[in-house]
């Protein structure tokens, strides 16, 4: 990711890959991302709602 | 170019064969290209098998016919369900991801023998599970709600066959780390490859919650646990349910980028702009699961609110801006072509007797406007109640899956047949029309299900005449009467363009003309810069004047259909 190009295309000199482009170049970096937002919000706080329904007698 | 076949001379690496494309210029390594070969034919298989139930479900919901009696409804419908929403699916987006990895990207597959793996794995856990069904103990339908109890081959089976499709995910991150290392690309990778790579990652979280949720309940089946809670399953069943619709959804929209690449030579109207929708599925289209569950007295209005509101209509957005960004970029390409009068001509003369081109362009249409707003409607909590449990929902849904993914598969595999099995297409004008047959039979059946459902039809049901029940309580309208028997016939028509699509396919795969010799030419041609779908890089323009006035029109439609529903939903409220 951090790597530099290895060479700048003819004429111009390439620029610093802005922080955005980085982070979607790094696939494990979303592959944690898009685990944990669903894992945290939808399963985690479901389970826990889930879970604290009373149980009926 | 020239030379047809090749052994790469790699840095040192790894040597893998591969061979050098000349319609594409594209280099094919030979153990993801038979990989991709087999997921492929697997796929088409189940199809077969689930169109068939499909049909058999269609015409015994057609009260003048009603082909099957009631035991048999049931097993069918479960059969249907998991042969062409499982199967047929998922065999085919492995072969997406390989192609998306190996393929686009240039490197060699990391561990075919692992893939292999998956692929056993896979299939066995199909059969498995056609077995199970077909025994008849198994009837639990798609969504296998607990306390209703499938034989424990069921659950096995689908746990087999998820490993398997883990395992192939995971060679397909391999993958990218190869090619990474390897050097076989510079910068970025493709676009199309970034949307294979969030359908895998959305398979991942799909595939944890199924064995979060699948392990217990085979346990259950076993007698090793002695309760599942329902409302729990529910939560964690449709981590999985609805997210590997989402899976689908990417894997669709990255073939339409690669299609409008290869046969238009389309580029992405801005790489930033469809990345930054792609991560907004990415974050936030899983959360949408939650809208299975906006009927559920035990889940908290916050729950519900924030995980199909807020975050929902962020994923939304994501797919409204590839519903811009697509036909964008083919009305741009083909400005680029020359073709220029006017605001529609890249429309009107855009290819529309290549199968490729005119399925995903009916795929485009039909999920925005069939199976998109739909969604957003029985995703809205208040107007959900309206079409809960109703055949609205699987009207909804055959927009989504049948109208959208499965017609862009199929147009996808005009393109897999000449390219990877290197056999032309044997009948070009049966595969010229088969789009169109089976585009207007899915779009028919997810519009008469739909208004059907907006009468109150009940789905999953046999007999809508309630003619055996002891008190009837409902009558159905004649018009109910009328929507079922519309959805009968064009069911009969998508199933007659499944079945042009099968029997093309495999009769081309099996005797079309060879494309391996030096001046072979497709009958359904490439574009000169096909090769696009490789690449990076924006077409950097926004002067597409024919997309915004289609875009416009798809949101006056929208916003229309929207006011409608709350329209409905007040008048059951008397107020006076
Ligand atoms: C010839 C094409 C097809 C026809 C005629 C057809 C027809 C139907 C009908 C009539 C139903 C039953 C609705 C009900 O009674 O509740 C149904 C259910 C369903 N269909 Fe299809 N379908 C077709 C293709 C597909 C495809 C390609 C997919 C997936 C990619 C699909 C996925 C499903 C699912 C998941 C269900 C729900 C099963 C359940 O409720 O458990 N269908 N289909
Ligand atoms: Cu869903």
């Amino acid at each position: 990711m951090a790597e530099t190009p290895q060479k700048a295309p003819a004429g111009e000199a390439r620029e610093k890959v802005p922080m955005m482009q980085q982070v979607l170049d790094n696939p494990f970096l979303l592959l944690f991302l898009g685990v944990t937002v669903p894992a945290v919000l939808y399963l985690i706080w479901g389970i826990m709602e889930v879970a604290s329904v009373p149980v009926g007698q | 170019m020239a030379s047809i076949d090749a052994t790469a001379a790699g840095s040192g690496v790894v040597n893998a064969p591969y061979r050098m494309c000349r319609f594409t210029g594209l280099k094919v390594d030979q153990a993801a290209e038979t990989l991709i070969k087999v997921h492929a034919v697997t796929a088409v298989i189940f199809l077969a098998l689930g169109g068939l139930m499909g049909l058999g479900v269609a015409l015994t919901r057609w009260p003048a016919v009603q082909i099957l009696p009631p035991e048999w409804f049931y097993l069918v419908l479960t059969g249907h369900g998991a042969n062409v929403l499982l199967f047929w699916i998922i065999f085919f987006e492995m072969a997406v991801l390989f192609f998306a990895s190996a393929i686009l990207l240039g490197s060699r597959l990391a561990a075919p023998k692992v893939a292999w793996l998956g692929y056993i794995l896979m299939l066995v856990g199909a059969l498995m599970a056609n077995y199970a069904v077909l025994r008849g103990d198994s009837t639990v339908m798609f969504t296998s709600y607990v306390p209703m109890q499938a034989s424990h081959w069921f659950y096995l089976s689908l746990i087999v066959f998820a490993v398997g499709a883990l395992i192939s995910v995971m060679v397909f991150f391999a993958t990218l780390v190869v090619a990474k290392n390897e050097n076989t690309y510079d910068g970025s990778v493709p676009l199309v490859t970034f949307g294979a790579i969030t359908a895998a990652i959305i398979a991942v979280f799909t595939l944890a919650s199924g064995a979060i949720i699948l392990i217990p309940t085979w346990l259950w089946s076993l007698g090793l646990i002695t309760e599942i809670d329902s409302l729990m399953y529910k939560v964690v069943w449709w981590g999985m349910g609805h997210s590997s619709q989402q899976i689908n959804v990417s894997a669709h929209v990255a073939i339409w980028y690669a299609i409008a690449a290869m046969v238009l030579g389309a580029k992405p109207l801005s790489e930033k702009v469809s990345r930054m929708a792609f991560l907004m599925y990415i974050l936030f289209l899983q959360l949408a699961s939650a809208h299975h569950l906006l009927a559920e007295p035990g889940m908290s209005a916050s729950w519900k609110i924030v995980n199909t509101s807020y975050m929902m209509y962020l994923a939304v957005l994501g797919s409204m801006i590839h519903g811009l960004t697509v036909p964008g970029a083919i009305e741009a390409a083909q400005r680029r072509n020359g073709f220029t009068r006017g605001a529609f001509e890249w429309l009107t003369k855009a290819p529309w007797g290549n199968p490729a081109f005119s399925g995903m362009f009916l795929s485009l249409v039909m999920f925005g406007f069939i199976g998109g707003i739909s969604g957003v409607i029985l995703g809205t909590e208040q107007l959900n109640v309206l079409m809960h449990n109703t055949l609205y929902v699987p009207g909804h849904f055959h927009g989504t899956v049948v109208a959208g993914t499965t017609l862009a598969f199929m147009a996808m595999t005009w393109l897999v047949v000449p390219l990877i099995f290197r056999r032309d297409i044997i009948w070009p004008t049966l595969a010229k029309w088969q789009p169109y047959l089976f585009g207007i039979g899915a779009g028919g059946i997810s519009l008469f299900m739909m208004g059907a459902g907006t009468l109150g039809v009940p789905r999953r049901h046999w007999d809508i005449s309630l003619a055996d029940a002891a008190h009837r309580a409902v009558e159905f309208p004649a018009a109910a009467y009328l929507m079922m028997g519309l959805n009968g016939l064009f069911a009969i028509l998508a199933a007659l363009g499944g079945l042009v699509f099968i029997v093309t396919v495999v009769a081309s795969i099996l005797a079309g003309p060879k494309l391996d010799g030096p001046d072979a030419k497709m009958v359904f041609p490439l574009h000169d810069a096909s090769r696009q779908v490789s690449e990076y890089g924006s077409e950097g323009t926004l002067k597409l004047p024919g997309t915004i006035i289609l875009v416009g029109i798809f949101f006056a439609a929208f916003v229309l259909y929207y006011f409608v529903n709350w329209k409905y939903l007040s008048e059951l409220w008397l107020f006076n």
